[in-house]
Formats: C-alpha cells, structure tokens, sequence
C-alpha cells in the first residue's frame, strides 16, 4: 500500500498551519469551492443557452449557500453535537409532512413548497442523518458494537426508506451512504462488514423486486443503452456522444453542438458533465477531477486531524457524502452507473443540493477550526 | 464529554479512525482514477466515434429535387412542361397527431382517400423530419384558405413546388406517356440517393425511357437541426443540376392532324422519316389527359378511363397487334422474286377463289368475279388475293416467315420507349411451341394475304414501310431528336441502321415499288382516291384486317355486320415515292376497307408534311381544321374503288 503512505503523509504529516483563520474560514477550502461554483456558473450559461434569469437564480442560491456556510463555521462542532437529535427529528417530521402534503415534480413527491421558495427536505437529511449517527457514536467507545450498529441502522432506514417511497432512489442512496460511511469510519470490523455486505447482496433480488419500473428500466438501461435508444437509453447515448465528441480540448465553451442544440436532456441539472464535457474536453474533465478530488481530500484531512469522535465521523461522512455526489453522478452521465437522480455538486442547476453541500462544507471549516477546544 | 466515558481511549480511537480514513482515502483516489480512465476512453480513445455520431445528430442532409428536364417537338413547342404549383406538405417529426392534423385539415383542403393512403405510405417510408406532401397541386381557394388558418398547423406548410405539366393534354399521351408520383415499389427499384428528394418519375412512354437523361442529378444541403429536428441554418448547398431537355421528333401539328382525321374511330397513325428513323406521327385514338396521372388519378376517373369500351389508355400504335392484311403484299411479291418463284411480267389466271392442290376448301378472293389474268403488278394494285394464295404455296410459310422477319416483323422494333408489343410472324417451330400442331398448307394460303396468325403493330408497319421506301436499307425508329443540356449545344441524336433487307436484284425493288406507286395513282389502284389529285407520289398499299372469321360461303355485307365486328382498314404507304421523305402506317379499328378508312387520314398527313402552307390553302382551303377533316371524310366517301379483303379461313 504505498500510495496510502503518500495519503498519509499528504494527510497527516503535512505541516499544519495553526494559527487561527478568518471568520474560522478554511481559506484552500473556501478558495476551492468559489472557484468550483464560478466554473458551475459557467457551464450553466451554456447549459442554459445564456439565460440569465437562471444564472442569477443560481448566483443568489450560490450567495444563500456561502451564507450558510460562514455562519456554521462560526458555530462549534460540540453545539452542532448538541442539536443533532433535534435536527434528524426535524428531518424526519419534514419528509412526513412530504409524504402527506408535499408537492409533485416529475412522478415524485419530493419538495415542501415555503411560498417564497420549495424546497426538497431529503436534501437536509444528507447532513442531519450523518449528523445524528455520529452523535449516537459519539460518546461510545469505538469501535462500535453489533447493538450499536443495529441502533445505527435503524436510524439510517427511517430516513432513507421515507426518501425510497417518495420515490427517490437516488436521494435515498445517498442519505443511506452518508450513515453507512460514518459506521465504517467509527470502525466496524471486517468481519461484520463483510456479514453485513453479504446480507445486502443476498437482499438485492428482494431490492429488485419492490423497485419502480422506471427505476429497472434504468439499470437496464445502463447495462445496455442501445436498446432502447428512444426511450430511456437516449439520455445515456445522447450525453456520451456529446462527453466522447468533445476530445481532448473540447470544442469550446458555448460551441458544444450536442449541449446547443438540445440534444442532451435535462442538461442544465443532472447531465450538465455532458455538457462540460463537451465543450472543454478531456483536459477540463481532469482539472474538474482534480479539484473534486482536491476538495475531498481537503475534507478527510480536517477529518483526519478531528479530535473526537464526533467531528471525526461527521467530517468524514461529509467529504465522502461530496465524493459520493460526484462519483455518482459522472459515473451515470459517462454510462457507469444507471441513472439515478443525482446532481454534480455545485454545477448542476439546483437549489436545495447547492445550498447544502456549502453548509455541508461550513460544518467542516467549523471543525476544523474548533478542533483545539475539542481536543480533549 | 466524550472524556467522561471510561471505556474510551482517545489515542487507540485516533489511530484507529486514521487507518479508516486513510483507506477511505485510497479508495476516493482509486474511484477517480477510474473515472478518469472512463473519460480517457470516452474522449480520446472513442474520440472519432463519437465525434461522428455528433455530426450526424446535428446535421441533416436534405435532397434538393432537380428539376426535370422539359420536353420539346420537332418544331420545339414544348409537349412536357414544369408549372408551379402549390402543395401542401406535412413535417411528421413536427406533429404530434397526423391523424388529427389531417382531419383537421381537411376542413380546408378537399382531401380524398387516395391522397390519404399515398400520404400514410410515404410517412412510413420516409424519414420522420422529412416533408412529405399531402395534396399536390391546391386550388388558389385552398391556399388561402389554408394560408389564414396557418398558425393552428404547425409543422404543416404550403410549398411551391414544378409539377409535370401537359399542354396539349390527351395529344400526344401515346408518345410521351406521362410521370407519376413514385410508389412504394419504384421506391425500391430506384437509386435511393438520386431521387431522395424526387416525387415524380416517368411512368411509361418516352417519360419513362428517357427518364435518366430527363430527372437530372440531385443537389444537398446541408442544414443543422436541433434535437427536435427543427431546422436552424444551411452548412452547405450544393445545388442540383437539372434534366436534360429532350427534342422529340413527333410533330405536335402533324399529331394534331392525325387525331383530327382519325376523329371519333378507335384507331393508329404512326408516321416515320424512312431515311433517320424519326417519328413523326405516333397517334392513338382514343387518348387520355396525362395530367390526370401526374399528381394521382382518383379511383374514380381512374375506372372511367379503364372500363371505357374504347380502351383509351390501350396504346394502338405500340402494343395493338392486327393481322396486317395484304399491307404485306408488297413484300410478299419481293419474296417471291427474291426467291424466284416467280418473275413480275409472269401472268397467271386469277378466279374468285383459289383451292390447294388436292383439297376442296375454297379461298375466296375479295372481288366476286375474280381478276382475270394478272401478272405481279396487277397484283398488287388490285389487291388480289388469289395471286397471292398462290405464290404463298409456291414459297412455302419457312420462305415467307424468313423473308417477312427482315422487315421486322414478328420482332421489336426497339423504338426509344416501353412497352412495345412484337407482333407475330408465324413459322413452323412458332406453331410446333405454341401449339404442339403441324403447320397446315391452308395456314400457309391465308399468310400470303396477312390474315390467319400473323400480327403486327402499326409502328411494326410503318417501319416495314420504311425498309421498302429505302429499298431494304431500314432504319431504327426513334422519338429522340436531340438532347439539351443546359448551356449546352443541343446533341442531336444519330440514326441507326436496321439490319439490311437482302433481295436477289435492286430492280426487283423497282417493279414493286412502281406496283405500290399505281395503286394510288392508277385508276384500278385500290388507293387511286387519294392518288388521282396529290401532288406528288405516293406509293402506298390498303389492306383489310378481318376482325371475324367468315363461313366459306358467306358473304362480307359492311352495313350488316356490328361496328365492332366489321373489318379493321388499313394503310401504308410513303411519299414521295421516289424521295422517300415520310412513311405512314394508319389503321382504323373497324374501319372497314382500308382505301376507305384508313387511306385518306394518310393522305391528310403526308400533305401536311409535304406540302408547302400555300399548297396546303390550294388543296384544303383556309378552312378551319374540323373543317379540313370533313373534308377528308368525303374524299374517302366520294371515291366508287372500294376495296375489300374478304380473305376466308
């Protein structure tokens, strides 16, 4: 394993800047992700064909998103501690109230309209369930025990089996990895980590059999987009023409033939890699992977250097909660992985995801910066 | 608060939730990198693949039609025309219902059900994005009808498109023939590329045979589309050369002439110039407007014209096969001196019938009472059938049936157009195949007057006509005259010649010729009616087709026998005889004597061919042309020589 020594190093060993920051903003990370968004803002002009009226909705979610973001980095991890239990209850009411009064988008129930805005409550659960498992965690001894990671896995299921029935499968994926990685950060053992994996592929004929047709037709369809190419397979072979059309330099922002005339659907929200890929090329393709990586490399080093168990399991499920996000979704738009629901962070056209994954990023600078007066 | 727990040690937890993070770490760096080599394949590997695909999602190349080539008479009036017109075309990919788009149309577009089922065809066989037209050729009231109510359709468009067009309508229809919309069958047969935006194609007649030279080569444009196939802008224009215009050899005035003669009967005029083999006259009566096949004929009108007793759409002149009557003496005397069964002076005695050696049968001649002594020259004036009842048994049918084959008979003449008919000229394997049966002697008596099987078309004789004004030196009919393209000097087409017909002696040419010659100038001739006031010489036979068979004693009574069982009259004949310039076949359907019917239409067209405008004033007057075909009528009824085939079988 000798690149994970040069993980190591590039995580731990590295010279620490102590001194304390600005506002408790992580400036490499911040810097980061301002220039992620200012390149998502970019991409969306294309995606949009210039409509401003979406890039400034975008910009003003961008500005909510930051706001948020300084605003819990100001916060210390032990009252976020605090407030968990509180925050996943809220969740789960909130995904309630979906269920019963929520408003329809697509063939799913999946947004809480507030008048002024809507707003999807799964999103909140990305952070509030990682949140309240690492509290459960929190002041137990590590590793857990098989009681303990039952409890946690109840309280992984409530969540994303109320999201699973919206249906959102892709949501529910993602609330459900966010819990799962804090177990296995809090140190699982290999051995229930393989009963437990065992189990979940014993369940997948089951799995299978209580998903949507929709969702089938789906998995299908990445295996084998080409037989349906009308149907769902269009979105799959339209957005890797317009990935693989694209070259090694791409064909130039606002020139993608693919993105401009409308052959890629849904191209401003979940296939908006296609697009960027298009039009930059191989070559962007590698610095936007460099920089996602960066960014979750910068997250597990905060996660890394946390100093109890808490805001270690919380930071780390929250970079790899991000690292999820981009994994997925890259993995479907370039024909990996089916198609589920899954926006790239912070260029997809999308309020709820934006305005998340920067407090998602906030809890991070927050602790990282608080970690001397956590330290025990 | 974590420090309050016991059982917890911090420095064990540390290390333990590094090594996880650092695993996780790995695995983060690993998926990336998988990723990255997705992307690599996708972008650099698959790069030309999918670069191509690209392309051709965003760019449509759409078919420009040519236009088709235009087609003149010998005089270069225009016979085949290109009109705009306006039609109104359908974009599939661009509707959502077309069923309820074309009902909804048709509160404004009269619309019937062959329009339908062509449109529901060319939707399936067509490409989605493609405009396919629903109704071609709109009535102003329809374009504005349509034009008001435009914004309720869209994806549907009126367009302004050139449409086949026919002036002289019903004409010249045997000739030219006419273009249709391509159907699902000529589809498959056609080059897909070359006719991707073409909608008509030549149907049959020289639309059809020289629809090559006449379609043209198809442009492209191409044009970029966006995911809804709408069209944004044009890349790239290649625009399509037109067809060449063709020049016909058929004279519009002269066909003109011939159908006014021929008038109400059913029958055929085929004129030719002996020495190039260009038609001049190629008529049938009766015809039928073309332009009602150019956009889709309605089912209606359709049968009108199939199920008309006088078969308008049956082309007399290049599939009617007549028995050719004694328009085959001529040639039949050239056999029998080319072979030497006989010699022109040589006289025999002629009765009123003729009986094979060793048999009672009777064969009667046409005139009652016999022609007495006639030698070959007689013969041939007179028409007299025993002369030639008896030289066909001297030559035997295999003489005959070789002979008569170099004139063409019994063989396409490979005029430039389709559908021709061969005739037949009848020997003794034909009947062996045919029929399984011996050739009877009998069979063999009736041949020599063109009765019993053997069949030939108006155009077969007309260019048998030929080979005799030329003295065996035939030549191939043809329509085309010459071609032009466009900025082009006109190519004339050349002639070809026919195989030779071979004759023992030049001056046996001469002796038939000059029997030919008084036949219409001699007051015995059975053509002298025509003859006695031309103004030059026209050599020419009558013959009579006989449409039913006779009992051996029974008598032809004309006026007796039902219009359409009486005799078919028949004429050929060139002038002037010794500068053959035209020669002409005419036959009339139930004309009855040939010199009655069928002489005088000829005479009319020669003379208009021959004849100079003040010459043509002297003989016709400047009358108008109705008048001008009386006046032939009663030419034909003023003359008391009347001749009748009454061959018996």
């Amino acid at each position: 394993m000798a690149s994970s020594y040069s993980i190591r190093d590039s995580l731990v060993n590295s010279p620490i800047r102590e001194e304390r920051n600005l506002f408790n903003i992580d400036p490499t990370l911040f810097i980061s992700l301002v220039l992620l968004c200012t390149i998502g803002l970019a991409v969306l002009y294309s995606a949009t064909s210039g409509e401003m009226a979406a890039i400034t909705r975008q910009s003003i979610r961008f500005a909510l998103g930051f706001a948020v973001l300084i605003f819990l980095a100001q916060i210390p991890a032990k009252e976020l501690a605090r407030w968990s239990p509180w925050l996943y209850l809220l969740g789960i009411a909130l995904l309630l109230v979906v269920m019963m009064i929520g408003y329809s988008g697509k063939g799913a129930q999946r947004w809480i309209d507030l008048g002024v805005v809507r707003f999807q409550p799964s999103e909140l659960l990305k952070i509030f369930l990682p949140m309240m498992v690492a509290w459960y965690f929190s002041e137990k001894p590590m590793p857990p025990t098989i009681p303990q990671i039952f409890i946690a896995l109840i309280i992984i299921a409530i969540p994303a089996g109320l999201v699973l029935t919206q249906p959102d499968l892709g949501t529910a994926l993602l609330i459900a990895f966010a819990g799962i990685c804090v177990i296995f950060l809090a140190g699982i053992t290999w051995r229930l980590l393989a009963v437990f994996g065992g189990i979940a592929l014993a369940s997948m004929p089951v799995f299978w059999f209580y998903l949507h047709d929709y969702q089938r037709q789906r998995i299908l369809t990445m295996l084998n987009p080409e037989s349906d190419p009308l149907g769902t397979g269009y979105h799959i072979i339209q957005s890797k023409i317009a990935i693989g059309s694209g070259g090694v330099y791409g064909k130039g922002w606002l020139n993608g033939t693919q993105s401009q005339l409308d052959f890629i659907p849904e191209r401003s929200t979940d296939f908006i890699f296609a697009v960027f890929s298009e039009e930059f090329g191989f070559l962007g393709v590698v610095l936007l992977l460099c920089a996602y990586g960066f960014i979750v490399m910068r997250g597990l080093t905060i996660a890394a250097r946390a100093k109890n168990t808490y805001s270690r399991l919380l930071a780390g499920s929250l970079s790899l909660s991000f690292f999820a996000y981009f994994l997925v979704n890259i993995g479907m738009v370039s024909g990996l992985l089916p198609v589920v629901g899954v926006p790239l962070p912070l260029i997809s056209y999308g309020g709820t995801s934006a305005v998340t994954l920067l407090a998602a990023f906030g809890i991070l600078m927050s602790i990282h910066s608080h970690r001397k007066f956590l330290s025990y | 608060m974590a420090s309050r727990d016991f059982l917890k040690n911090p420095k064990l937890e540390e290390r333990f939730f590094r090594a996880r993070v650092y695993m996780v770490a790995f695995l983060v760096i690993c998926s990336i990198f998988v990723l990255g080599v997705r992307l690599f394949h996708l972008q650099i590997v698959s790069n030309e693949h999918y670069a191509t695909l690209s392309q051709e999602n965003r760019v449509r190349v759409v078919p420009l039609a040519p236009t088709r080539g235009l087609i003149f008479d010998r005089n270069l009036k225009l016979l085949a025309d290109n009109k705009s017109s306006y039609q109104i075309e359908i974009t599939p990919v661009q509707v959502d219902d077309l069923q309820q788009i074309v009902k909804q149309l048709a509160e404004y577009i009269e619309l019937e059900e062959h329009h339908l089922k062509k449109f529901f065809e060319d939707v399936k066989r067509k490409q989605s994005f493609e405009a396919i037209p629903l109704k071609l050729n709109l009535n102003e009231i329809e374009v504005a009808k349509f034009s008001v109510n435009r914004h309720r359709f869209p994806g549907v468009e009126i367009t302004a498109r050139a449409n086949r067009f026919y002036p002289f309508s019903g004409l010249n229809t045997h000739a030219l023939g006419y273009v249709g919309r391509i159907n699902a069958d000529e589809a498959q047969k056609l080059d897909k590329q070359m006719y991707s935006g073409t909608t008509h194609v030549g149907k049959v007649g020289v639309e059809k045979f020289y629809e090559n030279l006449l379609h043209g080569e198809v442009g492209y444009q191409h044009i970029e589309i966006n995911a809804q196939g709408r069209k944004l802008r044009v890349l790239e224009k290649v625009p399509p050369t037109p067809g060449a215009d063709i020049v016909l050899s058929i004279d519009a005035r002269l066909q003109k002439i011939a159908q006014e003669s021929l008038g109400e009967r059913n029958g055929s005029v085929v004129a030719m110039d002996p020495v190039t083999g260009e038609i001049l006259v190629f008529v049938s009566t009766p015809t039928f407007d073309p332009n009602l096949f150019v956009n889709g004929i309605s089912s209606k009108q359709y049968s009108l014209l199939r199920d008309d007793g006088d078969r308008p759409l049956f082309n007399r002149a290049l599939r009617g096969q007549y028995p050719p009557g004694s328009t085959i003496k001529p040639m039949m005397a050239l056999a029998g001196l080319h072979y030497g069964a006989t010699w022109a002076g040589e006289t025999m005695y002629a009765g009123p019938y003729y009986i094979l050696p060793g048999h009672k049968r009777k064969y009667r001649d046409w005139k009652k009472g016999g022609h007495g002594k006639v030698d070959m020259y007689k013969a041939i004036i007179q028409s007299c059938d025993v002369y030639f009842y008896t030289l066909a048994t001297e030559l035997g049918i295999d003489k005959i049936s070789e002979f008569l084959s170099q004139f063409n008979l019994g063989s396409r003449t490979e005029l430039d157009t389709w559908g021709e008919a061969k005739g037949l000229m009848p020997s003794v394997q034909w009947k062996k195949a045919v029929y399984g049966q011996p050739w009877y002697p009998g069979e063999t008596v009736i041949t020599g007057i063109g009765q019993g099987y053997m069949l030939a078309t108006p155009l077969q004789l007309a260019v048998a006509t030929s080979a005799i004004a030329m003295r065996g030196q035939g030549v191939r009919p043809r329509f085309l005259r010459a071609t032009r393209r466009q900025a082009q000097a006109e190519e004339p087409a050349s002639a070809t010649a026919m195989p030779t017909v071979n004759v023992e002696s030049d001056l046996y040419w001469d002796q038939v010729i000059s029997a030919m010659v008084d036949v219409a100038h001699k007051p015995n001739g059975t053509a002298f009616r025509i003859g006695k006031d031309a103004k030059y010489k026209i050599a020419g036979k009558t013959g009579t087709a006989q449409v039913f068979g006779l009992a051996e004693d029974e008598e032809y009574e004309e006026e007796n026998v039902a219009e359409k069982l009486r005799d078919h009259g028949l004429f050929i004949a060139f002038a002037p005889a010794d500068d053959p310039r035209i020669a002409i076949a005419v036959i009339v359907e139930n004309g009855g004597s040939g010199s009655k019917s069928a002489a005088p239409v000829a005479r009319v067209v020669m003379d208009h061919f021959l004849l100079s405008k003040e010459e043509l004033t002297a003989t016709y007057g400047p009358k108008n042309k109705a008048q001008k075909n009386k006046d032939s009528n009663s030419l034909a009824n003023s003359s008391a020589n009347i001749s009748i085939n009454n061959a018996v079988n």
